[in-house]
């Protein structure tokens, strides 16, 4: 009895997350990322590497390092047993993968997919619902879990025998301003599978950087400047929607808002039917105001970036590495009164990484042209990933035998390890990509039958008193004096009868009678 | 373990309510619903129809003239045909499910609820002296359910400020004199069959009994899996029948049952019978006396295949109320078993058109949600075709609410539904419907909105079925002399009685099953499939289903009765299963008992129960003890 882990991706690094658990000979495979850095084979996990037919793939959320590689995987190798994910993550991952094979495709690039090979993917792919108990087979159950962090992101349990772990996929602990934090039962685990973006952060207040970001907006809108934020099409900017949109109902501003239509426009429709996946508050106002309706942002296209006059853009891509934002930058990035959000976290190479790094400098956008950049910067401090806290929280909450921490940095992610060990006490294992990590776990119970006469033997109390001993324990059964000691020992006149390797519990007068009907004849 | 069937309900609107005793020691009660049909017995309206609305002296004048009335009946006792006069003019009361009020509430340990209707008498249970069982019910039925009783305490409350304040002490109708005033077939009603239903009515429960109740009420997902004291092992499964509505099963450590409400395999709107995963449990209880699942969708494993072309015939007789074949007619209707849903919908439209193009205004007072968004689809395609410029008017306290829910529970819909949304559609076309002004949403009748917006003839959906509350009965009011105006209603409720108040009636009645398929099904194929080893059953369908088919022996049949309890056979000894935990077997000594491969030894630890399984853990006593015991 074992589970293997085979890290196939997000080991000691962030991208393309993909790991490959076999429990008890059930071989499970969580998430099929893509890596956004690389742009040759390291792209995508290294599926030669798994040794055995899956039982099923999960996915647990709609971003592009979890379910980006998932196309490719099933055409490739054909694969073309179950793949489970929630209702959310069904609607809007081919939403992302067909926007980012369109900027694939825009830049020249040629992908490893195609269009159709989306559908016949999505097609494979049978819902989940939160809390549903499903029985894959025979022996394999799984079970989502709310994991804030986006829109249908889910932690996943899944039990096999006696064998039982979590993935928890990305998740965030505190909610948002559209979204819940992250929920499970507490579970009898084996083994939890952590991500670990943010291992040694720990954050503050979300309401005090949620005001840094309006206050800093609000400033560059009246002083008729404009306001780029670079956001991915999913999650970040419904969230920052309803946070602007309150804000401006609040101030009665009139600035206009804008994103660039087309995904976001149909990511809206979706937001607003997934109603029992958001937050409290939201699920609460539905039927008055759907939090979603917004109205001051408005969609709109490429030619809002030559408009006159102060605005709120949002834009693809989240770190500038192209489309629409990274027009706008160029365009707007030379004037002082303009401003940049910055997403929190950019992969290293884009020009996010690069203005995150220092402010006010030249910086090349492709190989011959440079801009000077003399705009505000402003980076969001709030992450849609829970923090060290959180996952401390979590792991305290579930009580593994065994942790794993992917998705993270690696001298953070060894940091947090060496908490976990010393503050829980729980093994923790930090594979890299290609590594396997065999957790050993132990048989819980044996199986047997049982009489009714043992169960009600059992349930009735049988006390027995005795006379406690001392702490030295040398006089303890002749001296009067010492407390009297009542104990209940219901199970005391059972008994276990092994007859040709099977087990049958009984009462001790049960086994008696049996004996007697033998010595007879 | 006992079963009870307290009642067999009838149809949708009131589902059938069961007690089922000692289930390992557990009091269930399956489903708490509540007689709307029986508030026929009602007068929404005075007698006198030529009655205006102006206040509470012409309704004096009105009462006094019925106080006349009685006492000439009273005298003369004349079988006249049954008049508005001779309904209950009073305060609405509500019928509850019979004897359930005889069971002690802090008897019962769990409810569960297999719909939207078998939850609307729970807040009666819930406020009950000493209640504390713990209630389940779906996520999206309890929503629902929230909804209606709401909407059913908003429109009450306008019946209550017409009648006035309560009186003192109980409603004069419940007098013991009053009721042997009564016609027979409004006594029949009132006191049930055997005159022992009285107990059951009550005022309507308040929106505090109703926000306490779904307080204590436990949602669940599809699926999802709850236990109840470590015990019973609890999962709904989708019935098919409505939005949220489900089949549960209850595995304990000695017994594993299915309980089966109606159920629908293949439904335009709700997610579809999900009968696979009741599989394996050793008793089925059928629950439902009249609609068991069609079984011909099983074998061919395609649940929207073709069923036979239907005879529409019996269906469209078509009729004004005042002719008084009303029983032929409607038991015509009803019994026209095998007709297709999608068929008996184009056949509503059409008469709905008719009506319209005639100038006719058309009432429909919904109450299955799935039929209200089948007909918002059907019928603005069809006016558009018609180019009529006819609007759609939707009135009741939580219309709006209750259509926003509609759009954001795709993980309840049906298959197609949920394709249309992964496709970017609204799974269902009202949103858009609202936003060409095409369908108009009201809160009130009186709302200074729909006077500025209306416009006859028009197509009106508003509560309630049972035609004694909410806007229906002012727009009948309006409409019953019009007779190019057409009333669409659902089984369930009595037209002889129910159209009294509004009488002459000369405006058109169309009553109809909204239920599809109540054609007698092959049982056999689902059980062979369900595998059980008790099947439990009504015993209206005794004479109904054939069980001496050779493959269907390996079960026995029950029959219950309404008010009768059932005895049902208890498993077999011996069959527990036992998990012992790993540390305690490792400690094991054992023991030859003199003849080969047969040991034992002695066990110790704790015996728990979790998740429906007896485990044996190693308890703090035995750990204590064992040093002390080797010692001796």
């Amino acid at each position: 009895m074992s589970i293997n882990c085979l890290v196939l991706g997000a080991g000691q690094e962030v991208g393309k997350s993909c790991v490959v658990v076999t429990i008890n000979g059930k071989r499970i495979m969580f998430d099929c990322g893509m890596h956004m850095g690389h742009h040759d084979d390291k792209r995508y996990p290294d599926f030669a590497l798994i040794d055995g037919p899956l039982d099923c793939v999960i996915i647990t959320h709609f971003h592009l390092d979890h379910i980006g590689a998932l196309p490719y995987f099933t055409k490739e190798y054909s694969y073309n047993g179950p793949i489970y994910m929630t209702y959310p993550t069904k609607a809007l991952a081919p939403l992302m993968l067909e926007d980012f094979m369109k900027v694939t495709v825009g830049r020249g690039g040629e992908e490893k997919f195609t269009t159709d090979d989306i559908s016949e993917c999505m097609k494979k792919v049978t819902l989940v619902d939160l809390k549903q108990t499903i029985q894959v087979d025979k022996d394999l159950q799984i079970r989502a879990y709310y994991a804030g962090h986006v829109l249908g992101a889910a932690m996943f349990y899944a039990k096999v025998g006696d064998a039982s772990m979590v993935y928890t996929g990305d998740y965030n602990m505190t909610p948002d301003r559209h979204l819940g934090a992250a929920q499970i039962d507490r579970l009898e685990l084996d083994l939890v599978i952590s991500e670990s973006t943010y291992a040694t952060t720990v954050r503050d207040s979300r309401y005090a950087r949620e005001r840094e970001f309006l206050q800093a907006v609000h400033e560059c809108v009246e002083g008729g400047g404009k306001v780029l934020v670079p956001t991915f099409a999913l999650g970040r900017a419904q969230e920052l929607f309803i946070l602007l949109d309150d804000y401006w109902e609040r101030m009665n501003l009139k600035v206009p808002i804008y994103f660039s239509s087309g995904l976001t426009k149909q990511a809206n429709i979706y937001y607003k039917t997934f109603m029992s996946w958001t937050s409290q508050k939201i699920k609460d106002t539905y039927a008055m105001h759907n939090a979603f309706n917004f109205k001051h942002v408005v969609s709109s296209d490429r030619s809002v970036i030559n408009t006159v006059g102060p605005c709120v853009l949002f834009a693809t891509s989240g770190m500038l590495s192209g489309g629409l934002s990274l027009e706008a930058f160029k365009k707007w990035a030379p004037f002082e009164e303009n401003l940049v959000t910055l997403p929190g976290y950019c992969v290293a190479g884009t020009i996010g990484h690069k203005l995150a790094a220092g402010k006010r400098t030249r910086i090349y956008v492709d190989s011959d042209s440079q801009i000077d950049v003399r705009c505000n910067i402003h980076q969001l401090a709030f992450s849609a990933h829970t923090d060290s806290k959180g996952i401390m929280d979590l792991l305290k909450f579930l009580s593994p035998k065994h942790v794993m921490l992917v998705h993270g940095e690696r001298p953070s992610m060894f940091r947090l390890k060496d908490k976990i060990k010393s503050e829980m006490g729980i093994e923790c294992d930090v594979p890299a990509n290609g590594e396997t990590v065999k957790i050993p776990c132990a048989t819980l119970h044996v199986k047997a039958r049982t009489s009714d006469a043992f169960v009600k033997s059992c349930q009735s109390s049988n006390f027995r008193l005795s006379r406690c001993s001392t702490s030295s324990g040398l006089v303890a059964s002749t001296d009067p004096c010492s407390p009297l000691l009542v104990s209940d020992d219901r199970v005391g006149e059972a008994v276990l009868l092994l007859d040709q390797s099977k087990a049958k519990a009984m009462h001790q007068d049960e086994l008696q009678f049996l004996m007697s009907v033998e010595e007879k004849p | 373990m006992k079963l009870t069937c307290l009642s067999s309900g009838s149809g949708y609107q009131f589902p059938p309510c069961h007690i089922l005793e000692d289930v390992c020691g557990f009091r269930i009660l399956l489903d708490c619903p509540l007689d709307l049909s029986a508030l026929s017995v009602f007068s929404p309206v005075p007698p006198d129809n030529d009655f205006v609305s102006d206040g509470k002296a012409s309704y004096d004048s009105a009462r006094d003239c019925f106080d006349k009335e009685q006492e000439i009946q009273k005298r003369q006792k004349i079988e006249t045909p049954l008049h508005g006069k001779d309904l209950i003019h009073d305060e609405l009361w509500y019928k509850t499910v019979k004897n359930l009020h005889l069971w002690d509430p802090s008897s019962i340990d769990v409810v569960l609820i297999s719909s939207v209707m078998g939850m609307l008498g729970l807040p009666f249970l819930t406020r009950a002296e000493g209640f504390s069982a713990k209630i389940y019910a779906t996520d999206a039925a309890a929503r629902l359910a929230r909804l209606m009783m709401e909407d059913l305490i908003a429109m009450n409350m306008e019946y209550q400020y017409f009648y006035g304040p309560r009186e003192s002490g109980g409603p004069h109708w419940m007098r013991w004199e009053e009721l042997e005033l009564l016609r027979p077939e409004l006594k029949k009603v009132v006191v049930g069959k055997d005159g022992t239903e009285l107990g059951g009515w009550l005022p309507l429960y308040s929106s505090a009994d109703v926000m306490d109740c779904m307080r204590k009420v436990q949602t669940l997902k599809y699926a999802e899996t709850a236990c109840y004291n470590g015990t019973l092992v609890l999962q709904p499964f989708s019935s098919g029948s409505e939005i949220g509505s489900c089949n549960w099963t209850i595995d304990g450590p000695k017994r594993n049952i299915a309980w089966l409400s109606c159920s629908i395999f293949a439904s335009a709107h709700a997610m579809n019978f999900d009968y696979g995963a009741l599989r394996g449990r050793d008793l089925v209880l059928y629950s439902d006396k009249q609609f068991l699942p069609l079984m011909d969708e099983v074998q061919s494993n395609d649940a929207s295949s073709t069923i036979p072309s239907n005879d529409l015939s019996s269906l469209s007789r078509y009729c004004s109320a005042d002719k008084d074949d009303w029983k032929e007619l409607t038991e015509s209707l009803l019994s026209t078993d095998e007709i297709l849903e999608k068929e008996k919908m184009d056949f509503i439209c059409s008469c709905i058109l008719q009506s319209v193009q005639a100038g006719g205004s058309v009432v429909i007072p919904y109450n299955r949600l799935g039929i209200l968004l089948q007909l918002l689809e059907m019928i603005p395609v069809l006016l558009e075709s018609l180019a009529a410029d006819v609007p759609i008017y939707v009135i009741s306290s939580m219309a709006a609410e209750l259509l926003a829910f509609t759009n954001v529970i795709p993980e309840w819909a049906s298959k197609p539904r949920q394709e249309k949304m992964f496709s970017g559609e609204p799974m269902f076309s009202h949103v858009d419907l609202v936003n060409k002004r095409k369908l108009h949403v009201f809160s009130a009748i009186h709302s200074p909105e729909l006077l500025t917006t209306w416009q006859e003839p028009c197509i009106i959906f508003a509560p309630h079925w049972s035609l004694r509350l909410g806007p229906v009965v002012h727009l009948l009011r309006r409409w019953s002399g019009d007779e190019n105006s057409l009333l669409i209603l659902e089984d369930g409720v009595d037209p002889d009685i129910a159209l009294l108040p509004f009488k002459p009636l000369e405006m058109k009645v169309l009553q109809c099953s909204f239920l599809p398929e109540r054609r007698l099904p092959k049982v056999d194929c689902m059980l062979k499939l369900l595998q059980p080893k008790i099947l439990v059953l009504p015993d209206d369908l005794k004479e109904k289903l054939d069980f001496s088919n050779p493959s269907l022996d390996s079960f026995s049949v029950l029959y219950y009765t309404e008010g009768e309890t059932l005895s049902l056979p208890s498993s077999p000894e011996g069959t527990l299963d036992l998990e012992i935990a790993s540390v305690l077997a490792e400690r094991f000594a054992w023991q030859n008992l003199g003849r080969q491969d047969v040991m034992y030894t002695r066990l110790e630890g704790e015996l728990v129960m979790e998740q429906g399984k007896f485990r044996l853990l190693p308890g703090i006593t035995s750990a204590d003890s064992h040093p002390s015991k080797n010692k001796e």
